[in-house]
């Protein structure tokens, strides 16, 4: 582990300066079907960007193309201003841009602090250079407390945990490992209400601290709290693309279910009664 | 590697959740894997030291120590590689395999013995080499590829030694050169008071200490229990999956080396039909000890335990005066009690 976590130098939702990451009219076809076309998107320091969709409308697509497990075929995806393409998660990573997917990546019987550190294990300096349980074990309690989480025993296996937790821990361990950038796949999918709150307290937490997040979900009232600027992706295309000031949420959950589409089907439905 | 002054959460709330409250250290123990087992082995030991009259002697002990210690070297390996999230079912007839190999490349070859024991480890991690890279390639259960693997190398433990030897068992190597040494190594013992230990229980006992350092105080280790535990996952944090599942399945193949070596130095002749079987008795030892079959759960201490408990019930039901008939049902019944045990013991701890 080289990299460090610095404070993104631009704290503030920037305008007018250089975007962590940027797409410029992305596209990606898996053969003869077009699953991406002409997306643009900024990722800001200090912003969340909220990415909203219906089931396949081409979220996933545009998280692999950055997080690097796939490549556009079209357009240019800038990290810093600078046009790159990552062969691997491995290289976006080295650029500070890690991915907590869906299933978060963690093994559910190992302890949290296991978990934690599964990869990237901290060693004793000198001979036999066994893991350094002890210092695992506080690093993780302190990474956890700062993101506003008490676990009384990081002992316990991770399954045991919440599933709230859960992703706290599985965001918490991409930020000590070096991310500047966020992408949160759907992280409120599967949670409760309450749970669902811890997160996006995070969300918002990790945004003051000045990570650009990407977030990537299909609930618009989620997406409406903590986001400052919204991209709507519907059939692979983009088709909403605005600032928290532009819109309220019930035009974005209106957007989100369908709009016009939604209005003929609610009067197909009901039209006739 | 400091995040302190990156990440200014701290001004945010600590949620304490009240509703979780903090294991005891009394609990923490009674969760262990090996928890089970070691209650069981006492009890075990209790009962026969009761009703079966010689079972306390010390010749009778330093039997069941010798026992326990060949099947524990392999069931330390098995359940690592079971901790690992794999199975290997012909670890049994891999053990045959390596002391066949050893004496006939010797003996044919006119090699020192520790000649052919080195082409024999060769060919040894060869063979788990093969296990491991078929599992990760193909993904196919290892379950199947080893049961393929099983009935190959007992077919050309075989059919190779007759063609070789013309007869079923290997000839005798006793008066070749390295024989005195491999047998110091292999197949030694030593008195401690009116204990007689065989060196195989020491190499037992190393075997499970090394396991035992290595899974919980080193990286691969914890590699070890993240590829059982859910190997998507563990590829997705930079865990080099492949890498270790082989590694796992070659280890296997050293520790069957190993006791290979010890039945050939041990009976000088290789009976080329033995061994099948046994790599149920490696797998009962270690899910005796608590180690989970879906993987990534386990313990080698537990394996040991296991081990230990096989062996206690084998010598105990002939001191005991039964007949030894009887042994593989109380072997089976013993798996099922253990399994059920070890499953009620985790829950009740677990909901404590």
């Amino acid at each position: 582990m080289t990299a460090t976590v610095e404070r993104p130098e631009h704290d503030a939702p920037s305008g007018g300066k250089v975007p962590l990451v940027e797409l410029k009219h992305v596209g990606k076809s898996y053969g003869n079907i077009a699953a991406l076309q002409d997306i643009c998107l900024r990722v800001h320091a200090g912003e969340v960007t909220g990415i909203l969709g219906d089931n396949g409308a081409g979220k996933s697509t545009l998280i692999k193309i950055i997080s690097g497990l796939h490549q556009q075929t079209e357009g240019e995806l800038l990290v810093d201003g600078e046009p790159t393409r990552f062969a691997s998660p491995a290289e976006a990573l080295e650029k500070g841009i890690a991915t907590v997917y869906q299933n978060l990546a963690v093994v559910p019987l190992m302890p949290v602090w296991r978990n934690f550190f599964l990869g990237q294990e901290l060693r004793k300096k000198s001979f036999p250079f066994s893991l350094d349980a002890n210092g695992m074990r506080a690093t993780t309690l302190t990474e956890l407390a700062k993101m506003g989480i008490d676990l009384p025993d990081v002992d316990v296996p991770i399954g045991s945990l919440s599933g709230g937790q859960r992703q706290c821990v599985a965001i918490a361990r991409a930020v000590f490992f070096g991310a500047r950038v966020l992408i949160l796949d759907e992280p409120t999918a599967a949670l409760g209400v309450k749970q669902s709150g811890v997160v996006l307290k995070y969300v918002t937490a990790a945004k003051e601290a000045g990570f650009g997040v990407v977030f990537i979900t299909h609930n618009p009232h989620h997406a409406h709290m903590v986001g400052d600027h919204f991209v709507l992706l519907n059939r692979g295309k983009q088709k909403l693309d605005c600032t928290y000031d532009d819109i309220t949420l019930e035009h974005l959950t209106q957007e989100m279910a369908g709009g016009d589409e939604l209005e003929a089907l609610s009067h197909e439905l009901r039209g006739n009664k | 590697m400091s995040t302190d002054a990156a990440v200014g959460l701290g001004e945010h709330k600590v949620v304490h959740d009240e509703r979780v409250k903090e294991r005891n250290r009394l609990q923490r123990l009674l969760i262990r894997p090996e928890m089970g087992a070691l209650v069981g082995a006492v009890a075990i030991f209790i009962l026969f030291s009761i009703i079966a009259g010689p079972f306390f002697e010390a010749a009778s002990i330093s039997t069941i120590l010798y026992g326990s210690s060949t099947i524990g070297i392999m069931a330390c390996a098995v359940a690592v590689l079971m901790i690992g999230g794999e199975f290997d079912l012909s670890s049994g007839v891999a053990v045959t395999f390596s002391s066949l190999a050893a004496s006939m490349l010797a003996y044919n070859l006119h090699l020192n013995l520790w000649i052919g024991a080195a082409l024999a480890l060769v060919l040894a991690l060869s063979v788990g080499f093969l296990n491991g890279y078929l599992v990760v390639k193909t993904k196919i259960p290892s379950f199947l590829i080893t049961l393929g693997s099983l009935f190959m190398l007992s077919g050309i433990n075989l059919a190779v030694t007759k063609l070789i030897s013309g007869a079923v068992a290997t000839k005798s190597v006793s008066d070749m050169a390295g024989w005195d040494s491999g047998q110091a190594v292999f197949a030694s013992s030593f008195h401690v008071g009116s204990f007689d230990i065989r060196i195989t229980v020491v190499w037992w006992l190393a075997f499970t200490l090394v396991a035992t350092y290595v899974l919980f105080k080193t990286r691969i280790g914890n590699w070890i229990f993240a590829v059982g535990g859910d190997q998507d996952s563990a590829r997705a944090v930079g865990v080099p999956v492949t890498k270790v599942k082989i590694g796992l399945f070659m280890f296997v193949g050293f520790a069957a080396w190993f006791v290979g070596m010890h039945l050939l130095f041990s009976f000088n002749t290789v009976q080329s039909g033995q061994g099948l079987g046994n790599e149920f008795l490696y797998i009962i030892a270690a899910v005796v000890g608590g180690c989970l079959l879906t993987g990534g759960y386990g313990t080698a201490v537990g394996a040991a335990i296991g081990a230990f408990i096989y062996g206690m019930t084998e010598k105990g039901i002939v001191y005991a005066g039964w007949n030894p008939d009887w042994f593989k049902f109380f072997l089976g019944a013993m798996l099922l009690f253990a399994v059920l045990a070890n499953n009620a013991f985790r829950n009740y701890a677990a909901k404590r």
